[in-house]
């Protein structure tokens, strides 16, 4: 195999032309994915976390049966099972609240148990400072504890966050044709790797600035801590 | 001679098995500085956690300006603006400027705007000397700055009480003078005072009263000078000469 037939099954520009319509749709609904994905798992993992502080056994037990039931299940089967499943209780859903749902589920889980962690680094002084000065409990939890516990759960919540950008591409299980299931489409027609390479270069022009933003994070807290 | 402004009657305290308050009776009042000594684990703290109710008594009653803090129906976090209180360690919002340190209570608890809260907040800061560090974050500040922001921060929601739970235990002997200096000021402005603290200095120096208290009891309280020159109970002439040896 010469070097021209090798960049002509991998990085053909002829190629990446004709498949480009489908891996821009592919690209979109990633885009749209992630954009309705991301909040939704954060919110999730916000009030896991914040039913986390309250100290009732009534509370405390059924949430950690939620997050740890929701953390071992892969996310592809309870893709599906959500999907696959919800009709059976008479709820038609669309791919994309299946993949909603099932996201906020999984996700939520991930996101709820760094929040979590991240509200216990905040010590106990900042909410009796704060309580002796008249704030409710929410008003210290929202102004004191959370905006600390955010920053101090930072690296964490953006490495979970391109996992579950990249976790999107199970979507197509149900049907919801993102970037990859959209390249292999583009692949299968025209008998060529480029759609993939595309694919792949794609995926990394979105999150590479977000995996550097992560790495000066955690640079930066090492400082800190030093 | 006023009335009582701080009113604790019979206050007991349990942490699980633990008995750490048998029975503590103590009134301040209007415009008195109390110091609070006694050695580690009498009980001192807790007394001063239990009167803004940062700690829930298991038995007694607690007045503060009138209000039952143990009452059901009280308003904790509107009882709790008239009662300021200082930490040991200071427990500044990290994230927040020295300025938002002061302005968040006046914000959100007492509803000002935000021009108002910080008009107000600056106000406070001046009377700790430190207008010019408003915009400055706690990480920039001097552990007895970060104590004066604190008091700035309790005293700019206009308090009827102050207490101070071993405001300088935790500071550089340097750092201590200035913090003493706005406490004294404090108290020459008429502010009613509770201390928990081991500067005796300033005890003999400042102090109305000073109340020795140990396993959970007041073993003997009176003016500085009979507690210090003239202790009438064992115990505390054995922590007084200890402390002295210091």
């Amino acid at each position: 195999m010469s070097f021209d037939d090798f960049l002509q099954a991998f990085f053909s520009l002829e190629i990446l032309q004709q498949a480009w319509p489908i891996l821009w749709a592919g690209l979109l609904n990633t885009l749209l994915l992630s954009v309705v994905v991301v909040p939704l798992g954060f919110l999730g993992g916000l009030i896991l976390a914040l039913l986390g502080t309250v100290h009732s056994r009534w509370v405390r037990w059924p949430l950690i049966a939620w997050v740890d039931l929701f953390r071992s299940l892969p996310p592809l089967v309870l893709l599906v099972f959500v999907y696959a499943g919800l009709p059976f209780a008479g709820l038609e859903v669309t791919a994309l609240t299946a993949v909603a749902i099932g996201f906020f589920l999984n996700t939520g889980a991930y996101y709820g148990e760094i929040l979590r962690a991240g509200i216990e680094s905040v010590p106990r002084g900042q909410v009796e400072a704060a309580r002796c000065t008249g704030l409710t409990a929410a008003q210290a939890m929202a102004h004191v504890v959370l905006p600390q516990a955010v920053r101090n759960v930072l690296p964490d919540l953006i490495s979970n966050t391109l996992e579950v950008v990249k976790l999107t591409s199970i979507a197509s299980v149900v049907a919801l044709p993102e970037l990859l299931f959209q390249a292999r489409q583009a692949q299968s027609v025209t008998y060529n790797a480029t759609p993939i390479m595309a694919a792949a270069v794609i995926y990394f022009i979105l999150l590479w600035p977000v995996v550097r933003l992560l790495s000066r994070l955690e640079n930066r807290q090492m400082a800190g801590r030093r | 001679m006023s009335a009582a402004i701080v009113e604790a009657r019979g206050v007991h305290k349990y942490f699980g098995g633990l008995h750490v308050l048998k029975g503590v009776d103590l009134a301040v009042r209007e415009r008195e500085l109390v110091f609070v000594i006694g050695p580690s684990g009498s009980g001192k703290s807790t007394l001063l956690r239990c009167l803004n109710r940062l700690e829930e008594p298991s038995d007694g009653s607690i007045t503060v300006d009138g209000i039952d803090m143990l009452d059901r129906r009280t308003d904790i976090n509107k009882a709790r603006q008239r009662i300021g209180m200082v930490f040991q360690s200071f427990n500044l919002y990290p994230h927040m400027t020295a300025l938002g340190n002061v302005a968040l209570a006046l914000r959100r608890v007492q509803g000002m705007s935000r021009a108002a809260a910080e008009a107000r907040a600056r106000q406070a800061l001046e009377r700790v000397h430190l207008a010019d560090r408003a915009g400055h974050y706690p990480g920039q500040l001097s552990g007895g700055q970060q104590q004066r922001v604190a008091i700035a921060r309790a005293i700019a929601l206009e308090p009827r009480v102050m207490l101070f739970d071993e405001p300088t235990s935790a500071l550089d002997p340097e750092l201590v003078g200035g913090v003493l200096q706005a406490m004294r000021e404090l108290r020459e402005s008429g502010m009613t005072m509770v201390v928990v603290s081991h500067e005796m200095g300033f005890a003999r120096a400042a102090a109305d009263r000073v109340v020795f208290m140990d396993g959970g009891r007041i073993v003997e309280e009176g003016p500085p000078e009979a507690i210090f020159g003239n202790p009438q109970q064992e115990r505390t002439r054995a922590f007084i000469g200890q402390i002295e040896r210091h």
